[in-house]
Order: structure tokens, then C-alpha cells, then sequence
């Protein structure tokens, strides 16, 4: 069972993303307006909207992946035990590639929506934070040697505290479809079937990803430890 | 009660003894101090000098100013520790780790807020920039900005101690995390230097820097002693 785990949300990710692409390219409308004259709305966003599915499909498992690495992180202060250091870790790796799709689809979308790259809205700017404070986990795990997992999960909890201050200081939010109604239920009818099909593709990815992300670092972790029982043992040199 | 006396009267020994040390040596203090002055100098050469633009632009520049040097301070605190070995004699004092925590951001407090003695009027002065115009807000928030640094600083410089590559990584994990006590230092700064100064909003941001403050001294002490094990 659990060598099967990351083939079979692999292949379901992969028919998923397969079915997505035509569904969203093919089945899903257009998005386009026209204005009282009959003519086509300068707002058409036309084939621009289709990175939405996209975006909105990782933004979504982001903010899981952030989930699971916080509490990974707590776990394994309190409990020591390095299996939850290894799924915190795996998790904040799937969740910066996450974030950077997010921000880099983001980016894209605006430029055709808002006419700029970049824009300090509040949701923007917290996504941005936020993944600094990710790629800084990944930085320590990676450059700061034997303790890098301990701090590094120092770090993901107290990331994980400031997060209200963040949200707190970019003040209001202006972001396309995130009103009290939430995303989903602000979106036409034709397009929710690919959505939550694209969300659900992305979330097999995630989990196919985080899992054989731990087991390689499952495996790094045994070796090393063999290698360091093998040296105090005196077997290796 | 005593408990807590206690806890003051060791947080305060060991602050005492890393002010004590650099009183001597004056090493960190002189370095970061020069250092400050020396990005204000920089700040007047790469930055527009009309009234509007110092206006929009000082309260970036005192908060930069702190953040560099802060880090540049407490790495060089810790280092010492490390150099000496002292820090394991420090952690094996029979005193709870939370004394040691507190004395060690008490010093480094101390530290951050004699560059910003310097560091504020120098900007000022060169600047010609009104940051003295309401001189008790502007004092309340770089003291409560250099709490915060001290305190996040210290349990993450404390951690990095034994790490090869230290002195990158600070920054790295310090700076995503102080992004919102940056944002309100040069928030309330900018209301008060601003033309017309708007009191509302700069007490909102010292108020929101003081429940920072608070938020990140718990969990510092509770995280603490987790982190820093030898």
C-alpha cells in the first residue's frame, strides 16, 4: 500500500491534469462581456481567464501545505520525533514551487487584467511574504547543517504566529472574486465543473509530491544515521 | 513574587554581564554605530533632497538603518559567546533558560537602541528631516522596533551559534519574519513626520508593534528553550 501511494496519485494527477486541460481549453466558456453598443467590453479577459484554474487550483493546496508544515514544525519540537521534521520539511519544498506557480500565474493574469505585473494589494503582498518566509525555511534546512531542522522549524512557528500581523497589516482586500461569497460560488455555472476538477488534480499532484518527498528524505535521514553508527562502531572509515 | 524577582535580578546579571564586556572592548557598539552613520551618509548621496521626498523617504532609511545594524550586532553578541565557548557555561548556569533568554535581549536591546541615539539624530541633522517633531512617539516606537528585533534576534542568533554559515542565514530568517514590525515602524514614523501628522494612525501602529512585541516575547521564551540546545 504504501509503495503504491505515490504511483497512484501520480497517475490520478496525471489524468486529472490531462482531462483539465481539455476541459478547461474546450468545455469551459469563454469569458468575454460585451458593453450596451454590442461590441466587445475592453475587460474581456477572453483566454486570459483560463490561468485562474490554475492559479486558484495551487493557491488552494498552498495554503494546506503551509498548514502541514506549521504543524509538522510544533510536532516535532514537542515531540522530537523526526518523521514530523520530515513532513514538515517535504511540505514547505511542494509549497514553495506552490507559491511561486501562484505568484507567477498571479503575475500573468494581472498584466492581462490589471495592466500591471505587480500590484501591493493586500493579498498579493501577504502570498509574497509569506513564501519569503518559505523559502527562508528551505534556505536554513538546507545551508544549516545538523541543527538546520531545528531551526528550521523555529522559524516555520514563528512564521506561523506572524501571520495575523500580516494580515493584519496590509489592511483591505481588493482581490477579483474574494468577497463575502467566497470564490467559488462568484463563479458562472460553466465553469465550476473544470474548477473543482483542476482543484482536485492539483491536490493528487500535492499529495503525490509530499509523499515521495518524504520518503527520500525518510531515506537521506537512515543513511546518514547508518553512516554516523557505522563511524562510531568503527565499521567505516 | 520572589520568583519573579529573581528572574529580573538574573535576566538583569546576564544582560549586565554582556554590557560589561562591550563597555570594555566598546568593539560592537563603535562598528555598528560607525556603520549607521556611515548608511546615513550613503542614504543623503542616493536619495532625493527635497522637503517632500525626505519626508516620504526618512522613515525607510531609521528603519533600514536599525534592521542592518541590529543584525550586524547580534551576530557579533553571539559570536563572542561562541568564540569563548561561554555559551555552554551560560546554559548550564542553574537559572531557568528563560533568564538567560531575557538578559541576553536586554543587552541586545541595549545595543540596537544606542545606534538608533545616533542613527536619528544624524538623519535629522543631514537630512534636514523633522523626525524630532514629536519626539515621545518616535522615541516609543524605536524602542519598542528595537525590542522586537532584540527578541526574535536572540533566539535565532542563539540557535545559528554553532552554524558554519551563520552570518547569511541570520538575515534570511530574521527579515521575512520582522516584515511587520518593519511596516509598522516606518508606518508610524511616516505619520509623524508627514506634513500634516496624523496622531490616529501612528498610535495604532505602536499599539500594534506592542502587542508584536508581546506575542513574540511569549513565544520566545517558550520556544527558547527547544531551540537552543547544546
Amino acid at each position: 500500500m504504501k509503495k503504491l501511494a505515490v504511483p497512484l496519485f501520480a497517475t490520478l494527477a496525471a489524468i486529472g491534469l490531462a482531462a483539465s486541460v481539455y476541459v478547461v481549453f474546450f468545455v469551459a466558456p469563454l469569458e468575454y462581456s460585451f458593453n450596451e453598443a454590442g461590441k466587445f467590453n475592453g475587460s474581456s479577459l477572453f483566454l486570459n481567464q483560463k490561468i485562474m484554474y490554475f492559479h486558484v487550483g495551487h493557491a488552494f493546496w498552498l495554503i494546506l501545505a503551509v498548514v502541514v508544515s506549521g504543524a509538522g514544525s510544533l510536532m516535532f519540537l514537542r515531540t522530537r520525533d523526526p518523521k514530523w521534521d520530515d513532513l514538515a520539511s517535504s511540505s514547505t519544498d511542494v509549497a514553495v514551487v506552490f507559491g511561486a506557480v501562484v505568484l507567477v500565474t498571479g503575475s500573468i493574469w494581472a498584466k492581462a487584467a490589471w495592466d500591471v505585473w505587480w500590484q501591493w494589494e493586500p493579498r498579493l503582498t501577504l502570498s509574497l511574504l509569506l513564501w519569503l518566509v518559505l523559502v527562508g525555511y528551505v534556505l536554513v534546512r538546507r545551508f544549516a547543517g545538523a541543527s538546520g531542522d531545528r531551526i528550521a522549524s523555529g522559524m516555520a512557528i514563528f512564521g506561523m504566529i506572524s501571520l495575523p500581523f500580516l494580515y493584519k497589516m496590509v489592511g483591505q482586500d481588493s482581490h477579483p472574486a474574494a468577497g463575502g461569497n467566497g470564490v467559488v460560488a462568484t463563479l458562472p455555472p460553466g465553469e465550476r465543473g473544470p474548477f473543482w476538477l483542476t482543484v482536485a488534480s492539483f491536490l493528487c499532484w500535492y499529495i503525490a509530491l509530499v509523499i515521495s518527498r518524504v520518503q527520500s528524505t525518510r531515506a537521506e535521514r537512515e543513511v546518514r544515521e547508518l553512516r554516523e553508527r557505522g563511524l562510531d562502531l568503527g565499521v567505516l572509515q | 513574587m520572589a520568583d519573579l524577582m529573581a528572574l529580573f535580578r538574573h535576566a538583569a546579571r546576564v544582560a549586565w554581564k554582556d554590557l560589561r564586556i562591550e563597555l570594555r572592548s566598546r568593539e560592537i557598539v563603535y562598528t555598528m554605530v560607525f556603520f549607521g552613520a556611515l548608511l546615513v551618509v550613503i542614504y543623503s548621496f542616493a536619495f532625493p533632497k527635497d522637503d517632500r521626498a525626505i519626508r516620504g523617504s526618512v522613515p525607510g532609511m531609521l528603519w533600514v538603518s536599525l534592521a542592518f545594524t541590529g543584525t550586524i550586532g547580534l551576530g557579533r553578541a553571539f559570536d563572542r559567546e561562541r568564540e569563548n565557548d561561554t555559551m555552554r557555561a551560560l546554559l548550564l548556569a542553574p537559572v531557568p533558560r528563560l533568564e538567560v533568554f531575557l538578559g541576553k535581549a536586554l543587552a541586545t536591546t541595549a545595543l540596537v537602541l544606542a545606534v538608533a541615539v545616533v542613527c536619528t539624530p544624524l538623519l535629522a541633522v543631514f537630512l534636514n528631516a523633522p523626525l524630532f517633531a514629536y519626539p515621545g512617539q518616535l522615541i516609543l516606537i524605536v524602542v519598542l522596533g528595537a525590542i522586537g528585533i532584540a527578541v526574535v534576534g536572540s533566539v535565532f542568533a542563539a540557535t545559528l551559534l554553532k552554524v558554519r554559515s551563520r552570518d547569511v542565514l541570520l538575515p534570511v530568517i530574521l527579515y521575512p519574519l520582522l516584515v511587520p514590525l518593519f511596516v509598522a515602524g516606518t508606518s508610524c514614523t511616516a505619520a509623524l513626520v508627514a506634513e500634516i501628522p496624523n496622531f490616529d494612525a501612528a498610535w495604532y501602529w505602536i499599539q500594534f508593534l506592542g502587542i508584536y512585541d508581546a506575542v513574540f516575547l511569549v513565544l520566545s521564551i517558550w520556544v527558547f528553550e527547544s531551540l537552543v540546545i547544546e
